[in-house]
């Protein structure tokens, strides 16, 4: 089991509130991404949980029982760090089973689970070197060995693929994934990366200077962001949002329209523009395009390869269906 | 760029370290040189280098008229215990700063290194006479304990100064793994500062051997360590230069190879964290 409950949590650090009450909800099982810009909040949040801050204010339930002023090691979670912060001076093996020594299991058990952990995550091969040894991607593996040995109610990962180079974090990516449907146990992830966000998590929370902006599920925040920070912020490229005479036509105060919901045409559209840069990936080409009256550039993804260059003209027509439109202060208008 | 370095500018640096590396250690040559002198060639004017009939007289005297070994074994104690002491408590104390700093903890480490500038003789009389109420005068417990909270300012900062180069996570790491505070040090941390505690063990042994002040003024026999051995051949009987000679040579020579053994940690320890 692994249900957590933030009621009314606060953080302050002297006078300064870095996290203003807070209330969330997190099913048993659920993979949770906290998402946000740096300096939002999202890894003291995580850290509140796991017990390495004191709250100033709220409480935390961890199963229904009040954990908010329980130890660390109290609170039956594992935690796996940006930094991986393995113990330098112990072999993989003596690593994984640190947690099970520090709960005084016999011996046998211990390296019964050590090594039922060591082959999950293909570690076997290096279950006596030190993390000295190790690559980043091994590293990260036996942080991980040591989290799922003790069978905790929930992980809490802060973080643990920005220190990998980019092809290794699309297969940890995937690792965890995984790792995540057998086990069926909650987790926890901090990332400042919005895809990561949406590729594995159930139910994402982004949060902007300690305030939850929206809750939901990666779909969901694609579709119906509520606000332009999260508009902007869920969705690569980000969604282009224009504000003044165009938008009040609509009725808003500012548009949104993601890259990819735009018609392009050599003859004729709503709004004309020349192309700036263009970035060719082969799958997908993305059109920086200058349209006179727009304050930005915008961003217009094109699939496949589209035979248009720097300083063509081009035209552009936005899915009707798939304009968001916000308030003067940023809101969604239904 | 780096920077282009002349076989002539190699040459006159090597032999200017060289020059001064020689006259650091000229005053402990001249001693050993001299412990082997007759008195006569000790004082004999112009100086005598090697050229002389080398003797093992002032040895033999010194010995005879002083138990070295007492002295010796005095040394050690003093040395040990108030090192030993030194790091069970200085560890702690070093853990806290460095982990869960306070508002005010670079404060009470600059106020525990401003404690080295008070000149000692300040409060000679009031610990001689503390010592004296409680019958402590002469004995090593005391003087064990003295010399630990003198050197304890440096061994804890030496150790704040290891501790901080230790990533926070790797304790909260160990938290979390159920690790209580004993645990954690015990576990990870000790384990992860060997190098620096290695470093400021050595240190503070040496600083503890050669501490001259507090050993002289407060023992009279019992107590007395190898400090004391050397200032009995000073004064009383005029001065015989072979025969202190003689047992200054015998005092440093312990931890004259302890440090020769050990300069590689040495060296290490007292650098460390300057470059990184």
């Amino acid at each position: 089991m692994g249900r957590i409950t933030l009621d009314k949590v606060r953080k302050a650090f002297g006078d300064v509130e870095v996290i203003p009450p807070l209330d969330l909800r997190i099913e048993d099982g659920e993979f949770v991404v906290f998402v946000g810009p740096s300096g939002c909040g999202k890894s003291t949040l995580l850290r509140l949980i796991a017990g390495l801050e004191d709250v100033s204010g709220g409480e935390i339930r961890i199963d229904g029982t009040d954990a908010t002023h329980l130890s660390p090691a109290k609170r039956g979670l594992a935690m796996v760090f940006q930094s991986y912060a393995l113990y330098p001076h112990m072999t993989v093996r003596k690593n994984i089973a640190f947690p099970l020594k520090m709960a005084g299991m016999d011996k046998a058990e211990i390296d019964r689970r050590v090594d039922g952990a060591a082959k999950v995550l293909n570690l076997s091969s290096y279950i006596d070197r030190r993390p000295g040894q190790l690559s980043g991607g091994q590293r990260q593996r036996v942080a991980i060995g040591r989290a799922i040995v003790r069978e905790p109610s929930a992980f809490l990962f802060d973080e643990p693929l920005s220190n990998l180079d980019a092809a290794l974090r699309v297969g940890m990516r995937l690792e965890i994934s995984e790792l995540h449907k057998r086990l069926a146990t909650t987790m926890i992830y901090v990332t400042h990366d919005q895809v990561e966000a949406m590729t594995m998590a159930d139910k994402i929370v982004v949060l902007r200077a300690g305030h939850i902006e929206q809750v939901g599920s990666p779909l969901e925040l694609y579709r119906t962001p509520r606000n332009t920070f999260v508009a902007g912020f869920i969705g690569s490229p980000k969604m282009n949002l224009i504000e003044g005479a165009e938008a009040e036509k609509h009725g808003a105060h500012t548009i949104g329209v993601r890259p990819e919901h735009f018609q392009i045409s050599a003859e004729g559209g709503t709004w004309t523009g020349t192309i700036g840069v263009s970035e060719h990936l082969g799958s997908d080409t993305f059109f920086h395009v200058t349209v006179p009256g727009f304050a930005e550039p915008l961003t217009i993804r094109a699939g496949g390869e589209v035979d248009l260059h720097y300083g063509d003209t081009i035209h552009l027509t936005p899915d009707a269906s798939q304009i968001h439109r916000f308030d003067a202060k940023g809101l969604r208008l239904s | 760029m780096a920077r282009a370095v002349t076989t002539q500018r190699k040459i006159v640096f090597t032999a200017l370290a060289w020059g001064i590396g020689l006259m650091i250690f000229f005053p402990i040559l001249w001693t050993i040189l001299t412990s082997f002198k007759t008195e006569a060639t000790a004082i004999a004017d112009p100086p005598v280098f090697f050229n002389f009939d080398w003797t093992l007289e002032n040895y033999r005297v010194v010995q005879e008229r002083s138990d070295y070994m007492r002295y010796l074994w005095n040394s050690v104690a003093l040395a040990l215990g108030s090192t030993f002491l030194g790091i069970l408590i200085a560890v702690p104390a070093a853990w806290s700063m460095a982990f869960v700093p306070a508002r005010r903890t670079k404060d009470v480490l600059l106020w525990m290194l401003s404690t080295k500038m008070l000149p000692a003789v300040g409060v000679l009389y009031p610990i001689r006479l503390i010592l004296i109420q409680l019958g402590l005068l002469d004995s090593k417990i005391a003087l064990i304990f003295i010399l630990m909270l003198i050197n304890l300012p440096i061994i804890i900062w030496m150790l704040y100064t290891y501790f901080r180069e230790i990533p926070g996570e790797i304790l909260e790491a160990a938290r979390m793994d159920g690790a209580t505070l004993k645990d954690e040090i015990l576990y990870v941390l000790t384990p992860m500062a060997i190098p620096g505690i290695a470093s400021t063990v050595l240190l503070n042994i040496i600083l503890a051997w050669n501490e001259a002040f507090w050993t002289l003024t407060l023992t009279t026999v019992n107590a007395a360590p190898l400090t004391a051995f050397i200032a009995s051949y000073s004064s009383p009987e005029g001065l015989f230069y072979a025969k202190l000679s003689a047992a200054s040579t015998m005092a440093i020579a312990p931890i004259l190879i302890m440090g020769w053994f050990s300069q590689k940690q040495l060296v290490r320890g007292l650098t460390f964290g300057a470059v990184k």
